[in-house]
């Protein structure tokens, strides 16, 4: 197969997870949590540091779901309560605290210079692919289950009208604490994978182009919909490839700049014609 | 006794919204509360299901202080209710917005929805009904709701006279199941012809309570609703 599309496969994979679990507290349970990419830079740092010191990837990997998680119901338990704007307001902060904190921690991020050198998982690129494509249908077949069981209907019901759960003898809180907790546990996972496919990271792991691409794949796709952010995530990558494609002898920072442009357009385009993106079944 | 209340108060900024409140509702009993606008009614309504927190007071569910407690702690105590402006789960179907207050057959909430005269689908929709369907299955499901004591707030506001006119029906046959029911209502013919007792606030004040045949030609109650 060739390496190309073994790259874009593997990414199309890394992406389902992250936007089916950022769709899980986005979209099903109605938080926006702008800081989602800061819990895939925590794994993929969580994993990129214990490997370098000798821990097999297995542990290595779990720690970073462990590690995301918790982070995420630390940061969830103290911000759940507050309305929506201040909710996104201080999640969209955390990713910028993450920047800094990788930038400026030296002793243990190396800074800018980032981690190189983080060890494969899998040697052949192939072999990996089809082990991100086995992780991403775990994480979507779990992630489906959790929507459609009780707890999943429960976050549903409380994006829909917070009070109504509370009277129906829901604890809202403890369950927006648990949706948060689960999507960021699942965005670790992702970042782990993530590291030790390009074998090295840095700050820019926390960047918001980043962030760019999977609210734009989750926007595409449909909120509250697992279908639909892998299809936002297929169309996105496909529209990705082709911008570089079609632009590829011009110098890779315009492209890069392009893609941001492009991107924006469809988000703007979607959120016009079709707020509920192609299979949503909410309005953004 | 069911519900008791006990010198409630509770003001927001400098307006007292409800003033030393005390009264009781008796089990399997239709008990209104009534007032003018701005009489603190929902804001006592939502001080009793947690979702405001009294600033003194004691209320007791049967013996159980329930005071200051979260709204979902009350709610598994035994209190159902509905709001003035209808709570469905919008981008829910019916049936899952019945199974989030109990779990429950198909045949149960089928049951339970017949009962307030609701015949869509389980499988519609909520957002896709109309107004006064909402309002039915909001009822529904707190009915569906294990509970003690159920409170409507304003069950026929909004609604057109076919479903107001149900909504009596309903609360007929509930009265004669021996439920106990503590109701908002503006509509003063309809609260004469379901209440077993009537509660009159008036800024935030109990300003009358009794027989419905009572209340109605009380003079101070008059006044409040249509001035000096």
């Amino acid at each position: 197969m060739h390496d190309y599309l073994i790259a874009v496969f593997a990414y199309i994979f890394l992406y389902t997870i992250v936007v089916v679990s950022f769709n899980l507290s986005f979209g099903f349970t109605g938080l926006v949590n702008l800081g989602h990419m800061a819990f895939f830079g925590l794994g993929a740092y969580t994993s990129a540091l214990l490997t370098l010191h000798g821990t097999p990837w297995y542990a290595a990997l779990l720690a970073s779901g462990l590690a995301a998680g918790i982070f995420g119901a630390v940061i969830a338990a103290v911000t759940v309560r507050l309305k929506e704007d201040y909710f996104q307001i201080v999640t969209l902060g955390l990713a910028f605290i993450a920047i800094a904190v990788s930038r400026n921690w030296v002793s243990l991020t190396r800074g800018a210079l980032g981690l190189p050198g983080i060890p494969d998982i899998i040697r052949n690129n192939l072999y990996y692919m089809l082990f991100l494509f086995a992780v991403a249908l775990a994480s979507v077949i779990i992630l489906y289950w959790l929507t459609n069981s009780e707890t999943g209907k429960i976050f549903q019901a409380i994006r829909d009208d917070e009070t109504a759960a509370a009277i129906l003898g829901k604890n809202t809180y403890a369950y927006k604490v648990l949706s948060i907790t689960i999507s960021t546990f699942f965005a670790g996972i992702a970042g782990s994978l993530f590291a030790h496919y390009i074998n090295f990271i840095d700050p820019t792991i926390f960047d918001l182009e980043f962030f760019v691409i999977i609210l734009a794949m989750l926007i595409v796709g449909g909120l509250a919909s697992v279908s639909g952010s892998i299809l936002g995530v297929i169309l996105v990558s496909i529209l990705l490839s082709a911008i570089s494609f079609a632009f590829a002898n011009i110098s890779p920072q315009l492209i890069g700049a392009m893609r941001q442009m492009l991107l924006m357009l469809v988000l703007l385009l979607v959120l016009v014609y079709r707020p509920r993106g192609i299979l949503g079944k909410v309005d953004v | 006794m069911i519900l008791s209340l006990k010198n409630v108060s509770k003001s927001f900024g400098g307006v007292q919204a409800v003033n030393r409140c005390t009264f009781e509702v008796k089990k399997n009993t239709i008990t209104s509360l009534i007032g003018p606008n701005g009489a603190g009614k929902t804001t006592v309504f939502n001080i009793i299901s947690g979702l405001a927190c009294p600033d003194s007071g004691t209320i007791k569910l049967e013996s159980k202080n329930i005071t200051g407690l979260a709204a979902h702690k009350i709610a598994k105590s035994g209190i159902s209710r509905t709001f003035q402006l209808t709570k469905v789960f919008r981008n829910l179907s019916v049936r899952d917005n019945m199974l989030l207050a109990k779990r429950a057959s198909d045949n149960e909430i089928k049951k339970t929805l017949k009962s307030v005269h609701f015949e869509k689908p389980l499988d519609t929709i909520a957002s896709e009904l109309s107004y006064g369907q909402q309002r039915l299955l909001e009822i529904a499901r707190a009915l569906l709701m294990p509970h003690e004591l159920l409170m409507l707030d304003e069950p026929t506001a909004g609604v057109n006279p076919r479903v107001r006119h149900e909504m009596r029906t309903i609360l007929r046959k509930l009265r004669k199941e021996g439920k106990t029911i503590l109701l908002i209502e503006h509509d003063m013919e309809f609260v004469m012809g379901i209440s077993n007792r009537i509660i009159v606030l008036n800024e935030g004040r109990v300003l009358r309570e009794g027989k419905p045949k009572g209340v109605v030609k009380d003079k101070r109650v008059l006044e409040a609703y249509l001035g000096k």
